[in-house]
């Protein structure tokens, strides 16, 4: 361990010698050279902030959604993960996110923010990127909830923010090969379905096969069962956090407040939650004559999940369109994973998963060319349903492969790896007591001693 | 003396205790409790997938009885509390041997 801490402070002190000449790190220049600049600073910061307040959205969804026993376990998890993601991006992701390119697969530069990244711009665009980064990274969570050690999340944490999430968002955000595609306008995914969701939904889904399903999901002879969450408010309160979080996400992705496209944005964004939540409750309630609001919950998400990559490029009433399937998607996912034998806890995988893939093709589909890439000029984003022919829709489906392949396969080695070396998931008689009482020490809620436990088919 | 163990719907206890008072028995003792009879469980649902709670939640009162009230009280009760619907529940009925006041060490009727 001494050797460790000498050798990080001889590579922290090789760090301090190779200064190079910053860029702008008062922002002086840059305001000279454009005075309109402060409106996007702030535009971008404050939308920054909103996404950042997503970090509670996720814990409070997670632990409504799951048991009293295992609260303090899950709100330990969602704020390491973004402890984690915003020291290892800062020091190494965001050079691999965006760095100067490397043959199309990854960045390289910008280490620890210094030297050329002392600029306001570059810590305006690390920012916004960290905060993205850290909602790929606490998705997971939920898929791997009751089960899954602490230490095994933390490791987790370290290597989807060290390479995982950068080098697949260098792909598409950071001129890489998904970028560069030959088909339409090369993979474009406005505010990352697939960079984000996708990756965060794939990374768990591999997590929770590992992990298999919790004690009592499922009868003796295979037929799932329901363990109802511990807290519908919480649930309902992070959804709407959520979902007021992700009016910063969508629109300020424009990385512009000049790009008044900002408008249209929030209107898509806002429409396929409202189609997602209403078609979800109208399935339900016609599969089980119950208003359900949990997987309603479940249906908002997925329909912002699934309009984050076309919002920018679509008009309104497709919005309504994809965010209804999206509703559609959530629905047919949760109960064909629990199907599966894979154990979703929170529906994670649903949403963020299947829904970040429709996002996707959907770009293909909807995208009316009235929009660029993150651009006011042409050329413009056309889907097939307004002339742009097929190739677009090759492009979003190429990226969508690859997302799936990259987050499911990376995910399930990261996860299988760790639990040959130490074993990922906790002993059965901690996972029946709960994850509080042995991993932290601390139950949720003290004062509370009844449980009701008599839970039967 | 005879002990009543009478097992009803949370939302009848008040009337039951309020009852009792009247009937010039202010003493009563009472549980939160789970339990299942001819009425079965409950069915609730989170996410989609349905699951039985096999017990529900009632309220049990004790109070104890001078001989000569035992039918008035129990019938008084169950004019209360009976809906005619299934789940109304039970009253037990147990003799009761003896009784001491702790603070002064009466036994008997007079310590109740």
């Amino acid at each position: 361990m001494r050797r460790f801490w000498v050798f990080f402070f001889f590579i922290l002190v090789l760090l301090g010698m190779n200064v190079v000449w910053a860029q702008d790190p008062i922002g002086q220049t840059t305001l000279q050279e454009n005075p309109a600049l402060p409106t996007d600073y702030v535009w971008i910061l404050v939308c920054g902030f909103l996404v950042f307040f997503m970090q509670a959205g996720f814990a409070m969804v997670e632990t409504g959604f799951c048991r009293v026993k295992n609260t303090t376990n899950l709100l330990s998890k969602n704020l390491v993960d973004f402890v984690v993601a915003s020291l290892i991006f800062f020091a190494v992701g965001y050079g691999f996110l965006k760095g100067n390119d490397v043959g199309g697969f990854i960045g390289s530069g910008f280490w620890f923010l210094r030297g050329e990244a002392y600029d306001v711009g570059t810590y305006l665009d690390f920012f916004w990127q960290l905060v993205f980064c850290g909602t790929a990274a606490t998705i997971v969570s939920g898929a791997v909830a009751e089960r899954l050690k602490f230490s095994a999340y933390l490791v987790y944490t370290f290597f989807v923010s060290l390479f995982i999430y950068p080098v697949y968002a260098h792909w598409v955000w950071g001129g890489g090969w998904l970028a560069q595609l030959p088909f339409g306008l090369g993979h474009a995914d406005f505010a990352g379905s697939g960079v984000v969701h996708a990756i965060g939904g794939m990374v768990g889904l591999a997590g929770a096969m590992v992990l298999g399903p919790r004690f009592g999901k499922y009868t003796k002879d295979g037929k799932p069962r329901a363990i109802p969450g511990h807290n519908m408010s919480l649930a309902a309160l992070g959804t709407f956090i959520l979902w007021f979080g992700w009016f910063g996400f969508n629109p300020g992705s424009t990385f512009s407040a000049h790009h008044l496209r900002i408008a249209v944005v929030a209107v898509n964004t806002n429409l396929a939650a409202a189609a997602g939540a209403f078609v979800t409750l109208l399935i339900m309630r016609a599969k089980t004559k119950r208003w359900d609001l949990g997987m309603a919950l479940n249906g908002t998400l997925g329909g912002l999940v699934a309009v984050t990559a076309p919002c920018a490029w679509i008009e309104a009433w497709a919005a309504v369109v994809i965010g209804a399937i999206a509703g559609l998607l959530v629905v047919g996912g949760v109960y064909f994973l629990e199907s599966k034998g894979i154990d979703d806890p929170v529906g994670a995988v649903s949403v963020h998963g299947i829904n970040g893939l429709w996002g996707l093709i959907s770009v293909g589909l909807f995208a009316d060319g009235t929009y660029g890439l993150y651009s006011l000029e042409a050329p413009y984003v056309t889907g097939l349903f307004y002339g742009g022919g097929a190739g677009q829709l090759w492009a979003q489906l190429i990226g969508a492969g690859m997302v799936t392949l990259w987050g499911l396969g990376l995910g399930y080695v990261l996860f299988k790896v760790m639990d040959i070396i130490f074993g990922i998931r906790v002993s059965p008689e901690e996972e029946l007591r709960g994850l509080d009482i042995q991993e932290h020490g601390t139950p949720a809620y003290p004062e509370f001693t009844h449980h009701r436990t008599f839970l039967a088919g | 003396m005879m002990k009543l163990e009478v097992l009803v719907r949370e939302e009848k206890v008040t009337e039951v205790v309020d009852l009792l008072e009247r009937l010039g028995y202010p003493g009563v003792t009472l549980y939160s409790v789970e339990g299942r009879g001819a009425q079965g469980g409950l069915v609730e649902q989170f996410r989609g997938r349905a699951y039985e709670i096999p017990f529900l939640p009632k309220v049990k009162l004790e109070v104890v009885i001078r001989d000569g009230d035992c039918e008035k009280v129990a019938n008084a009760v169950v004019q209360a509390v009976r809906t005619g619907e299934i789940g109304d529940g039970k009253i037990f009925m147990y003799p009761v041997a003896d009784v001491i006041r702790i603070r002064t060490g009466e036994r008997g009727e007079c310590a109740l």
